[in-house]
């Protein structure tokens, strides 16, 4: 160990040592001026971004440090910079949320910062062990945030619920895990691609080892028919930690299914890719009829997460450079535009009580014509209507997969996608096409209607530029 | 004489006997706390034999980090399980019903 691998870890120190900073100074700041805490962690965010950036050019070979347990390469410095973005828009609609209902302390920051932390790890994980301690970092930190609100019946319910299972889909990650040590005799990814290409290795080992990681992973991801937790956890979760689950994990749970099954497996990709043409299949028909049936939007949103993780398994099971590129372009897409759209309900959520039933969105367009638009654009770009973004990341993945030759199954996403547009478009119709039940104003401070803003225009923006940020995810894969 | 295999299948028993508890309980979340901890422990099992039958420490070293990872786990657990008990007054599985839809 030396001065040059301690470098490449520099973003991931430093956020631990903020989030124990964080968490310290928090107790010596009176509730009056917790606004301190919530700047702390802004600047944190800053910093390492600037950090992270300092990295990503010269564009690179990927490096190895702390044993080959630490990998740093472009793939994982793009997809550590939108976490941070992510935080940074989560943490100023958060803010908004949390002095409404009461919620606002110093752990919100120290968690959300570990649980970024986990993120982290993950995606520069560079052996099995590194992956298990972001996942678990990510895991409990996402526990705890979900039963933020002690008082809270259906909080804490979600709490135990996402616990339990999420417990579960660790140990059973863990059983393949160990599987697989068995039978390649190592924990590092790059050793495990190698003895898979020597072909040496005890076959039903790999096979039942495989088997365990896929159902592990699906499970984290929330891919049917491994989902049930996930619309009751969206549901029960306060408004602000649902915006911060639905979007933040989603990057390093991208990060784990192509550390583990790309990096680490690559020599058994026949085998994961028929796993995986299931789980996306499954996922794609049942998010979207499910979230037809809802009228919770939490829950709508859940099962609709359900059916853009069918998109992202579609890139990812095609197993070629574009597909990586179309999965991560996807991912960072879709984190967006589901932050924007629980940051819209929290707009909507008065003295702390949530905005979480679809008529609370009736007549929006007369009260606020502005975020009205926004939702607007959110909504048309998470149901893929062309020049939105969410179009072209749905273009991209359909693309590579027909490249790969799926097209029965991406002639399946075409058609669930257009099943999904109906609820989409329905909210779309209750803000512009009914009467509001109430003219209240709608008030929220400056910072979060800016970020709203950016938000919402970035969907439109991003779509008529997408060359760039598409440009940006194939360079990650392109060595 | 112990085979890798005898080790092999005892860890999957219990692992089976984890995931069987987590899925067939029907009455005290306690008891779900009690077989995430076996299967944990049932991989920790897995690791071991592994380990001492190829002769490679790696696995080893994996074990003390599960080993802290699910004391941590079992903490917040039973701390979420202490904030659901003082809101709802059970910890019966069947009615922790409320989300649905």
């Amino acid at each position: 160990m030396n001065i040059v691998e301690i470098q490449l870890a520099l973003p991931e120190i430093f956020i631990a040592v903020m989030a124990c900073v964080i968490l310290i100074a928090d107790l010596f700041i009176s509730d009056r001026r917790r606004g301190l805490t919530h700047l702390l962690a802004l600047i944190t965010l800053a910093f390492v971004t600037i950090i992270t950036l300092r990295m990503l050019w010269p564009v690179g070979a990927s490096e190895l440090a702390f044993y080959d347990t630490f990998v740093r390469d472009r793939f994982g410095d793009v997809l550590k910079l939108f976490s941070y973005l992510i935080l940074f828009a989560a943490f100023i609609y958060a803010k908004h949320f949390l002095r409404m209902a009461n919620l606002y302390r110093g752990e919100f920051y120290a968690l959300s910062l570990f649980a970024l932390l986990g993120v982290m790890i993950m995606i520069s994980a560079g052996s099995m062990l590194t992956v298990y301690l972001g996942l678990e970092l990510l895991a409990l930190s996402s526990y705890a945030l979900v039963a933020l609100n002690r008082d809270s019946a259906t909080g804490s319910e979600a709490g135990m619920k996402y616990f339990i299972l999420g417990s579960l889909a660790s140990g059973i990650l863990l059983f393949g895990m160990s599987l697989i040590y068995g039978a390649t005799g190592t924990l590092a990814l790059n050793e495990i691609s190698a003895s898979l290409a020597s072909g040496a290795d005890d076959q039903l080992l790999l096979s039942f080892g495989l088997a365990f990681i896929v159902v592990g992973i699906a499970f984290k991801f929330g891919a049917v028919p491994f989902h049930m937790w996930l619309p009751d956890v969206y549901q029960g979760a306060p408004a602000a930690i649902t915006l911060l689950i639905a979007s933040l994990p989603k990057l390093g749970y991208l990060a784990l299914i192509i550390r583990m099954l790309e990096d680490g497996m690559s020599g058994l990709h026949a085998d994961w890719q028929a796993m995986l043409v299931v789980l996306a299949a499954l996922s794609l028909i049942l998010g979207n009829v499910v979230a037809i049936a809802q009228s919770n939007i939490k829950r709508m949103l859940g099962y609709s997460t359900i059916s853009h993780v069918g998109f992202i398994l579609l890139g990812v099971l095609a197993g070629t450079a574009e597909g990586y590129a179309a999965a991560m372009f996807y991912t960072i897409v879709y984190a967006m535009m589901s932050a924007g759209t629980f940051a819209v309900m929290i707009l909507l959520s008065h003295d702390g009580i949530e905005a979480e039933n679809l008529e609370d969105f009736r007549g929006l367009a007369k009260r606020s014509p502005w975020f009205a638009l926004m939702m607007l654009m959110l909504m048309f770009s998470l149901a893929g209507i062309p020049v939105f973004v969410g179009f072209f990341a749905k273009w991209q993945v359909i693309a590579a997969a027909i490249g790969a030759g799926f097209t029965g199954l991406s002639v399946l996403a075409v058609i669930t996608a257009v099943i999904g547009a109906f609820y989409y478009l329905r909210v779309v119709k209750l803000m512009y096409f009914d009467e509001p039940e109430n003219t209240d104003a709608i008030e929220a401070p400056a910072d979060f209607k800016a970020m709203l803003s950016i938000n919402g225009l970035g969907m439109i923006l991003l779509g008529l530029f997408s060359g760039g940020l598409i440009s940006l995810c194939v360079s990650s894969f392109a060595g | 004489m112990l085979t890798l295999a005898h080790f092999l299948t005892l860890g999957a028993i219990l692992f089976s006997i984890g995931v069987a508890g987590i899925f067939l309980n029907r009455k005290n979340i306690i008891i779900l706390l009690m077989s995430i901890e076996l299967m944990l422990l049932a991989v920790n099992m897995n690791f071991i034999a592994f380990s001492r039958f190829l002769d490679n420490m790696d696995g080893q070293v994996f074990v003390f980090f599960i080993l802290t990872v699910a004391a941590a786990e079992a903490a917040i657990g039973l701390a979420i399980l202490v904030v659901l008990f003082r809101n709802r007054q059970t910890i019966d599985v069947e009615e922790i019903d409320r989300l649905k839809g």
